[in-house]
């Protein structure tokens, strides 16, 4: 019987629990740095010299590299954090939504558009 | 004695901060949801609060997974809005009110509720815009403040029943503050929406809906679920809504609903608002 044994699961949804937090931490803490501007003019000047100060494994590393969303959630990061990252980039959050669903932008806005529309 | 005008509950999505720099509250997209706050705001210059007691949950500016508190109450007497990296403006420093926050502080802890205090602390935009939107041709807050800080980001999260109990006795221990201020309890957050994962995008207006008249009708309501129940049912960051229930929580018995609004989408958002008011 392992901790997980019992999670709920959610389709398309991560709980970021303790096995998360401790799989994502050097990522998150990365993404943490951001809050700060020299941080992120840092990160900008040599990714791969950030991502190796900060411990991050070969699977973070590539999915920062590739700015894979679904892959930086499944190395353990908190989206809380990566929207940090995303923000160097000049991504929203809706930039994100699209990029994990496989739609344009313009179709996942059009998606929530459409919730918002009552019956 | 300090005395608990009503409660207000708001989302408090980053787009906001942008919207209201571009000044777009007239833009079609942005009216719908800046159109909810005249009311609050009349509301407010009626009950005149000295103090803003605001539960709401920390995004990664003053708090890191190295400590994560699961509550966490402001004792300072100034709190700092600062860069939280995808450049929204930063906001100018709020006031504190370090009576209020020990007394609470004191309070909460001879009532088993074992806080972290924080004489140091940056508030992001989850603090930060709901009071924007509250006052918002104040250059500075016009209110004091005491922030308290849910811990939504590092699971396990306190229950929906832990989180209303705390506002409970939250709102008791303001009440019994020996001071004559008029205090709001604001609450921001919610309602349901998911930033992250293949479901992002998933917003349940039946189910905000419904808990949102349950504030009045039915507080306990969503106490009945667990977070991953609530997250199954709102979305990952929807599990917000436990500042909701804490700040109806701390006013106690019978509330009266003074206002409320309810739209999709406010970028991944659906947004709602509230403002109750003890009954008597």
């Amino acid at each position: 019987m392992t901790a997980t044994a019992a999670r709920r699961e959610i389709p398309g949804t991560r709980i970021f629990d303790a096995e998360m937090a401790q799989k994502g931490y050097a990522l998150n803490k990365m993404c943490y740095s951001f809050n700060s501007a020299d941080n992120r003019s840092a990160f900008s000047r040599d990714e791969d010299a950030y991502c190796r100060q900060y411990g991050l494994n070969a699977e973070q590393t590539e999915a920062i590299r590739t700015r894979n969303v679904l892959g930086l959630l499944a190395a353990g990061g908190n989206v809380y954090y990566l929207a940090k990252f995303a923000g160097i980039l000049g991504l929203d959050v809706q930039d994100l939504g699209a990029a994990q669903t496989g739609m344009t932008k313009e179709a996942f806005k059009a998606m929530l558009v459409a919730a918002g529309k009552v019956d | 004695m300090a005395k608990i005008v009503g409660g207000i509950c708001t989302s408090h999505v980053p787009a906001i901060g942008r919207a209201i720099a571009g000044n777009l509250q007239e833009d079609p997209y942005w009216k719908p949801f800046f159109d909810g706050f005249p009311p609050v705001r009349k509301w407010l210059d009626e009950v005149k609060p000295d103090v803003a007691v605001v539960i709401y949950n920390d995004h990664g500016l003053n708090f890191f997974l190295d400590k994560m508190p699961t509550f966490a109450v402001g004792a300072a007497e100034q709190y700092f809005n600062a860069d939280e990296g995808w450049g929204i403006p930063t906001l100018p420093p709020y006031s504190g009110d370090t009576g209020m926050s020990w007394h609470v502080i004191n309070q909460l802890v001879e009532k088993e509720f074992d806080l972290t205090t924080c004489q140091e602390m940056l508030v992001d935009h989850a603090f930060s815009l709901p009071l924007k939107l509250l006052w918002p041709d104040s250059p500075t807050c016009p209110v004091r403040t005491v922030p308290v800080c849910i811990n939504t980001v590092q699971y396990p999260l306190p229950s929906a029943k832990r989180c209303f109990k705390l506002g409970k006795a939250l709102g008791e221990a303001i009440a019994s503050w020996d001071d004559d201020v008029r205090v709001v309890i604001v609450g921001t957050g919610g309602l349901s929406h998911q930033l992250d994962g293949e479901r992002a995008g998933f917003v349940n207006r039946d189910f905000d809906l419904a808990f949102m008249e349950s504030l009045i009708n039915d507080p306990e309501w969503a106490t009945q679920y667990s977070n991953e129940e609530i997250v199954e049912k709102t979305g990952t960051q929807g599990v917000e809504l436990l500042m909701w229930l804490a700040t109806r929580a701390a006013l106690g018995g019978s509330v009266r609903k003074v206002h409320s609004n309810y739209h999709i989408p406010i970028s991944n958002t659906a947004a709602g608002l509230i403002v109750m008011e003890p009954k008597g």
